[in-house]
């Protein structure tokens, strides 16, 4: 029943490519939408099967690929993902089916929509090295085609350029990994796999860990192989980026899980001090950037490299905590890290979607242009906020039900007496408290100065509402958010079973079941539904206390402009000064480049013409660490071209030599 | 839980009653005191009561540009304020919802009162809402972090995050009180307490001259019944990171049962701690100067450091 579900999701998923291509150009989008939303209803219900029974779906089908056939096995780990994936998938086909703009109603673009969520569906489920590198393929190449419907910007096709070169190079590396681990295993199928890497020797099985976790660290975004992504992310279309950072990046994290804690069993303490040191530095980076960023979705690209962060924190003190033997403390941690995926998808994938709408009705995606579109978008403008306050772990969102299992995962972790992992708990504990208050004063103003105060162009001020079906598509994302962080409880047990799965054995369920969140075996709990009810009586009774004595409707006056007669939108803060002092705070991490222009009047130097005044904040790393490689391999290019002038003559004379050494070396 | 949950519930809307007349007696008392040090004789003490109440009173005005979030978010700020009040041990080691006062969910719901403000200063559109809330967001991130970690290393040493558990630890074993990870912790949250309250060194809550303000740019466009909440809100806020330090500190006097003896001593137990720390507070604040903008940083940051070093201690010190 379960497989059956399964195939014909990801069946459907397949239908809705053909459709999408096919079809005549009224009927593709809204069959292709349809179509790709059963398939990840389908899934969902597979996956969320898998969950609950605790079993394994198995699927083999040698007729597909040729030579080694298709191998799916879904496993309570896998499930969390398809799940995540199936609803990001369904409300990004929805709000695709209301999306306006052109590129997205063409041919290609309806065809590799479906196949690009198909993909991300297929990727959990694949249980051999040909399937996970066709399925982990066609996702690159179908995400990669979608960024390139843009083709006609130059930053687009800038963005597209690395995001190629990133997503091949992890590609490469990540089958290198498969390659080591699995070369004489005697089938290339993960259990397979997993019987002969258990006999490697341990530099072998090391190397294959950190082959397999640069590939998949770089498409979870994490420093400093994150370049990619907050160049392709904002570049993309509404619904792909919404794809990209909500259901994309958490298959690197599943990568990692999946080689480190499955496929090599483990492994050593230095692999997991490694990912933490990856999550602490992406933490730390992306919240910066976010914090200091005014490009609405550039903002929420890094604050996914930050929250990718986290993740990988979570899941580096499991596996560090799982070496030392507190299978328990593991458990923990890992749920903790799963939970935060979960609801990172979710808002993650709302606030994109909010941001493909602002910027189609506004035009763009500067901060510092919009304003006041509380007015023009009341709903897109709600369900944003709903998913900023859900980000910045906010009580009683979902982002603080995982953000505390996080802090509980720590607190307890310290416990385990050993000093590497104190060291890395510290670091981690460190990071979270640092990205908490960043991440408040990113969302602040992502919210405050985008949907807040007045207008800043025309275009902001003539802003429409966003399309029912966009709305929904968010509406769909938002409700986890809020159901997720009231009742954190109710998935608990799913999670805490999908961690046992990831680290292998049966360790002990780390909560205690109930609605809330309550660590087993202490007195750690926090009932968020207890709280949402103290806070909505709280609510009431503060307004009921304003009504009572004060009846009256409020009048309406002029703000304060101390003493100004007239005020205009361009005197507001715009996001560029909201971050200013943040951003000198933090000088020495971001380096922004500001430049000056002063020019002065021809009759005295005393008087100014003209002031201009440039900011802009590269990503250190690009500029520090990519840039150099760059030119190297283009100082390199101009080395190979010289050699190669196109004289026969030359080229007969390279063939000789190559033949002379050959035949000295072999003689 | 013995406790039988009428008394614990009475608790709650004890303590709240306790810190929504004690937070603004608090604010006069440290105006007092600083009026005392600086020659003046001063308003009374229960002057913050009589201006709310008067402001109460008032009609309501909103400024033109604004939307609902300049309403609401006095209202959240209350709610989160009142229900962080409602759960932690205050008064009592037992009050209603006890089992789900955990601190991070105390440190969150600051958070959450602090993000709703920050949200109404840039709804009018206005320079110096805009300015107010860059202002506070930006010491919000600097103190958050400390924040977070000195409660994080109160937590280890008692071994849980819920509050009632660690005050009950610390009086189960009065030494931790001088333990230098306490000390350390102690000297953290203090420093967070001023950002936090908005007092002297990072914000002069008395200032009149715009550009020189944080928390008064924000609410610059409230006026009647809000700004009331908005006040009280803060205040409220004063009063219950006071009495956390108080009790996370110094637990003695708090009631370990919900008898009304008890009861009745551990407020009069805590009015008199919070008063103590309070003029200890005011003290300070007179004989310092408000530091500028981009020195807030440097004391924030040695706050989240000690608050590090607290945690850094607790593993190294206790086995």
């Amino acid at each position: 029943m379960s497989a059956t579900l399964l195939v014909g999701g990801l069946g459907l998923g397949a239908a809705g490519a053909l459709a999408g291509a096919a079809l005549p150009a009224r009927a593709r989008v809204p069959a292709a939408a349809v179509l790709t939303a059963a398939a990840c209803v389908a899934s969902f219900a597979a996956a969320a099967g898998v969950l609950v029974s605790g079993g394994t779906i198995r699927v083999h089908s040698a007729e597909i690929l040729p030579l080694t056939g298709v191998t799916l096995s879904l496993d309570p780990l896998g499930a969390v993902f398809v799940i995540t994936t199936a609803v990001v998938g369904a409300a990004v086909s929805c709000y695709a089916a209301g999306y306006p703009a052109r590129s997205m109603k063409s041919r290609a673009a309806a065809g590799l929509l479906p196949m690009f969520i198909t993909s991300l569906l297929l990727v959990p489920a694949a249980a051999s090295i040909a399937t996970f590198m066709a399925a982990w393929e066609l996702m690159a190449l179908s995400s990669l085609l979608l960024l390139l419907t843009g083709h006609r910007r130059p930053e687009a096709r800038d963005a597209a350029q690395w995001y190629a070169v990133m997503t091949h190079a992890g590609a490469a590396a990540i089958l290198l990994a498969f390659v080591l681990m699995g070369a004489h295993a005697g089938g290339q199928s993960f259990d397979a796999i997993r019987a002969y890497a258990s006999g490697l020797s341990p530099a072998v099985r090391s190397l294959a860990f950190v082959l397999a976790l640069a590939g998949f660290a770089s498409k979870a975004g994490a420093v400093p192989l994150h370049v990619w992504l907050p160049r392709a992310h904002p570049e993309a279309p509404g619904p792909v980026s919404a794809l990209m950072s909500g259901a994309m990046v958490n298959l690197g994290i599943y990568g990692i899980v999946r080689t480190g804690d499955g496929l090599l069993g483990g492994g050593e303490l230095w692999w997991w001090l490694t990912v933490v040191a990856l999550g602490v530095a992406s933490a730390l980076f992306g919240a910066l950037h976010a914090a200091a960023s005014s490009d609405l979705k550039r903002l929420l690209a890094y604050s996914t490299v930050d929250n990718m962060g986290l993740v990988l924190i979570g899941v580096g003190a499991s596996g560090a905590l799982a070496v030392g033997g507190h299978a328990a403390l593991a458990a923990l941690a890992m749920v903790a890290a799963l939970f935060q995926v979960m609801n990172h998808s979710a808002f993650k994938g709302c606030l994109f979607l909010g941001a493909g709408s602002v910027q189609h009705a506004a035009g763009t995606r500067d901060l510092d242009c919009l304003g006041g579109l509380l007015r023009q978008l009341p709903a897109t403008a709600a369900l944003f906020g709903i998913a900023a306050l859900s980000i910045c772990a906010l009580p009683p969102f979902s982002g603080f039900a995982s953000e505390w299992l996080l802090l509980q995962g720590f607190l307890r972790g310290f416990s385990a007496h050993s000093a590497a992992t104190a060291t890395a708990l510290l670091a981690g504990v460190a990071a979270l408290a640092l990205t908490g208050g960043l991440t408040a004063a990113a969302f602040v103003k992502a919210f405050g100065i985008g949907f807040l105060g007045q207008p800043r162009t025309p275009a902001a001020a003539a802003a429409g509402e966003a399309a029912p079906a966009m709305v929904a598509g968010m509406a769909l994302l938002a409700v986890p958010c809020v159901v997720l962080g009231v009742i954190p409880g109710t998935v608990m047990p799913l999670l805490a079973r999908a961690a046992g799965t990831a680290l292998g054995g049966a360790p002990p369920d780390p909560l205690r079941a109930g609605s809330g969140l309550a660590i087993a075996g202490s007195s750690d709990v926090v009932q968020p539904a207890l709280l949402t009810a103290v806070l909505i009586a709280g609510l009431v009774l503060a307004w009921a206390l304003v009504r009572v004595r004060v009846r009256a409707r409020a009048r309406r006056t002029e703000a304060w402009g101390c003493g100004r007669e007239l005020q205009t939108a361009r005197m507001q803060y715009t996001a560029t000064s909201f971050a200013e002092p943040l951003q000198r705070v933090f000088d020495d991490v971001l380096r922004p480049d500001r430049d000056l222009d002063v020019s002065h009047l021809a009759e005295s130097r005393y008087f100014e013409d003209a002031l201009r005044y440039h900011s802009r904040i590269d990503d250190a790393v690009e500029r520090g660490w990519y840039r150099p490689l760059i030119g190297l391999a283009s100082r390199w290019g101009e080395v190979a071209r010289r050699a190669q002038n196109g004289s026969m003559h030359r080229y007969l004379g390279y063939g000789f030599a190559a033949l002379v050494v050959l035949l000295v070396v072999l003689a | 839980m013995s406790a039988a949950p009428l008394a614990t519930a009475g608790v709650s809307v004890l303590q709240l009653g306790a810190v929504m007349t004690g937070g603004p007696l608090l604010y006069g008392l440290m105006a007092k005191v600083r009026a005392r040090a600086e020659g003046r004789a001063g308003a009374p003490i229960r002057q913050p009561l009589l201006d709310l109440r008067k402001l109460a009173g008032k009609e309501r005005i909103h400024a033109g540009n604004s939307s609902a979030v300049l309403p609401l978010a006095p209202l959240v700020l209350i709610a989160a304020t009142a229900a962080a009040v409602a759960i932690a041990p205050l008064i009592s080691t037992r009050p209603a919802l006890g089992t789900t006062a955990d601190a991070f969910v105390v440190v969150f719901l600051l958070l959450l009162g602090s993000v709703a403000v920050a949200l109404a200063g840039l709804d009018a559109g206005t320079a110096f809402g805009g300015m107010g809330a860059s202002r506070a967001m930006t010491i919000g991130a600097l103190a958050e972090p400390a924040l977070l970690v000195a409660v994080l290393a109160l937590s280890i040493q008692a071994g849980s995050s819920n509050l009632p558990h660690i005050v009950l630890a610390t009086l189960a074993h009065p030494q931790w009180v001088a333990s230098p990870e306490r000390v350390l912790a102690l000297f953290a949250l203090v420093i967070v307490v001023f950002a936090e309250a908005g007092r002297i060194p990072v914000d002069n809550p008395s200032t009149h001259l715009e550009l020189t303000m944080i928390h008064e740019a924000m609410v610059l466009e409230y006026a009647g019944p809000e700004l009331a909440l908005i006040t009280l809100g803060e205040q409220m806020r004063l009063g219950l990171l006071l009495a956390l330090v108080a009790n996370l500190f110094f637990p003695w006097g708090i009631a370990a049962a919900a008898s009304v003896p008890r009861v009745v001593l551990g407020l009069a137990v805590l009015a008199a701690k919070t008063a103590a720390i309070a003029g200890g507070v005011a003290v300070l604040e007179v004989s310092m100067a408000k530091l500028r903008l981009f020195r807030i940083p440097e004391i924030l940051s040695a706050a989240f450091v000690l608050a590090i070093l607290a945690v850094v201690t607790g593993l190294v010190v206790t086995p």
